[in-house]
């Protein structure tokens, strides 16, 4: 495997190869390569965002936005500050792909920041770390060091005019922070509480500048880009859902792990790479892009192919790519018990919906388990969701509210039983 | 109440390096941003921040005391009660659930005879339930004193891991 030839395994192509994370396995392999042509030959900015625009390379942290879309964005010309921050705050449960890029590919990350540097006029980068993954931040903080001895990171980069600095920050236990608002306020030091938009981060970002913000995994598809093509990429998935993305399953699978496909890649075929439902269960429910996404049953899952367009018509999303897999054995109210007290817990109390609607539906969950339901429940749980979600500042409250709507239209029959015979139908 | 010169020695030299190499990350006039990294290096080598540590941090970074108190509140690796010596954040969500981290938390309350929030008598373990950590394709894991993740764990690895910090 190597960044010389275009695979499908975008960024997770060093992973089979002996010290994978080092420099020196990733100049040796075609690494940088792209980052000292463009600065060197002083490539366009807006050659970049054409080929970023080709390749259909859609956000990969959740919401799936294009990314030259979001770079247009950015005032190249402002003359002032400006940053590019990558957004590795990996919080949402399920999701697990990004620490591996950090740890098995972090140059490319740094090459594909690097890049977005040249286009949109920042001279300082930070990449933003969950905090639970420490031993992680301490790889990426080593690969730094060595990108900036190679001369990859710094001032007047390959003897040019264009200088670039990386930092790493980390978090420190709060899921709220991978909202990029609240990213932001974190990098300044501050409580993890999103800024009501606009303005946007694009011209009040960081510090009040001008910013952008991506996830890991699309930074770190950059340099795959800019190596073989936009056109190479789309290629990869199908129309309007370009690449190739990597798939973290957990759950009830044989072999758990992440899979880097291409988009459009049936269901079927990934759970048959992550050895299929444990001890020949049937498959019961998926949540297929992290815990925020609408639940789906078995079936029309294994119906589904893995894109953002197929998953949205089936009434999900394919938001970061985490897919949560539950065979028969599984309560769904006690999932869904779980997940409510996950967004309670960490609701960051600014909206009033969200941080008393997030404890609300917990409660009523958790009476419901516990075997004190009351008739109307179901529907005061509905009444309560609706009011949180679209009506707080960030999207905190919309995901809190989506699992409850999903597991109660799709098992609703689970929770209507739990409330009448004051027990568990699985 | 503390001495009012004591202050000073709150943090060894190493720690006030690691703190001045967090603050160089950031622009000159924004040295607030430095105070997550500043907070860990604190915990780190004192175990947990009381009023006076978090207070020290916020003068040496130039920030209000209040503003450095907000932040060790918000975020749920810092810890402004004492701890124990080991201080083992068991995940409980979803994906860890799905593979039995329901029965690993029942399995450490009973082995160590505390809830989640509680520290053992002995001071040597503390016991809290965390949320998600991501990296749940190992799941069921937990964190040893924030940074040190255990992963695909069963009640025997529990045990083999709690018999070895001492």
């Amino acid at each position: 495997m190597s960044l010389l030839k275009p695979t499908v395994k975008v960024c997770s192509w060093t992973q089979e190869l002996t010290d994978p994370a080092s420099l020196a396995t990733y100049v040796a392999n075609g690494g940088y390569q792209a980052l000292r042509r463009i600065v060197t030959e002083q490539m366009p900015g807006d050659d970049i965002i054409a080929e970023l625009k080709t390749s259909a390379l859609r956000g990969r942290g959740g919401a799936g936005f294009p990314t030259g879309l979001k770079w247009i964005f950015m005032p190249r010309a402002f003359p002032g500050d400006k940053y590019i921050v990558c957004n590795s705050d990996e919080g949402e449960p399920g999701t697990f792909k990004d620490r591996d890029i950090l740890r098995y590919n972090p140059h490319q990350l740094i090459e594909g920041m690097a890049i977005a540097g040249y286009v949109l006029g920042a001279k300082v980068g930070y990449n933003y770390i969950h905090g639970e993954i420490f031993e992680i931040y301490d790889i990426f903080e080593r690969a730094l060091k060595e990108a900036r001895e190679a001369g990859y990171l710094g001032d007047k980069l390959f003897g040019t005019d264009f200088s670039f600095q990386l930092h790493a920050h980390h978090g420190y236990g709060a899921y709220i922070c991978g909202e990029e608002t609240a990213l932001l306020e974190s990098i300044e030091g501050k409580k993890g509480q999103p800024r009501f938009k606009p303005p946007f981060p694009a011209s009040f970002g960081l510090y009040g500048k001008p910013t952008t913000i991506n996830n890991t995994e699309t930074l770190a598809s950059v340099p795959w880009i800019m190596q073989h093509g936009g056109q190479a990429f789309l290629e990869l998935g199908k129309p309007n859902n370009g690449g190739s993305k990597l798939f973290s399953v957990s759950g009830h699978v044989n072999n758990p792990g992440n899979f880097e496909v291409p988009l459009g890649t049936p269901f079927a075929e990934l759970l048959e790479m992550a050895g299929g439902v444990r001890k020949g269960h049937k498959l019961k429910a998926v949540i297929p892009g992290g815990s925020s996404a609408p639940v789906l049953p078995g079936d029309v899952m294994m119906d589904c192919t893995l894109d953002f367009d197929s998953i949205a018509k089936a009434g999900s999303m394919l938001g970061s790519g985490a897919v949560i897999v539950m065979d028969e054995t599984v309560c769904m109210v006690r999932a869904l018990e779980r997940l409510s007290y996950f967004y309670f817990e960490e609701s960051c109390g600014q909206c009033t919906p969200c941080r008393e609607g997030t404890g609300w539906m917990y409660r009523v969950i958790h009476r419901i388990e516990h075997g004190q339901g009351r008739p109307d429940d179901l529907d005061l749980l509905n009444s309560v969701a609706s009011r949180i979600g679209g009506h707080t500042i960030c999207a905190l409250g919309d995901a809190a509210a989506m699992p409850v709507q999903s597991f109660l239209k799709h098992f609703g029959d689970e929770f209507a039983y739990h409330v009448e015979h004051k027990r568990c139908m699985v | 109440m503390a001495h009012p010169d004591s202050n000073s020695l709150l943090l060894s030299a190493e720690s006030l390096a690691l703190i001045d190499a967090e603050v160089a990350k950031y622009p000159a006039d924004q040295k607030q941003s430095a105070v997550m990294g500043a907070l860990r290096i604190a915990q780190n080598e004192r175990g947990w921040l009381k009023p006076e540590l978090i207070e020290f941090v916020a003068d040496y970074l130039d920030m209000p005391a209040i503003a450095a108190y907000e932040v060790a509140t918000f975020y749920n690796m810092y810890d402004t009660q004492p701890v124990g010596r080991h201080k083992i954040t068991l995940c409980t969500n979803l994906p860890c659930m799905l593979m039995g981290a329901g029965e690993l938390g029942e399995h450490l309350k009973e082995k160590l005879g505390i809830g989640f929030g509680q520290t053992t008598e002995d001071g040597r373990y503390t016991l809290k339930e965390g949320e998600c950590m991501g990296a749940c394709g190992d799941a069921p894991m937990c964190l040893h004193n924030n940074h040190v993740m255990h992963t695909h764990l069963t009640p025997e690895k529990v045990d083999e891991l709690l018999d070895k910090l001492k």
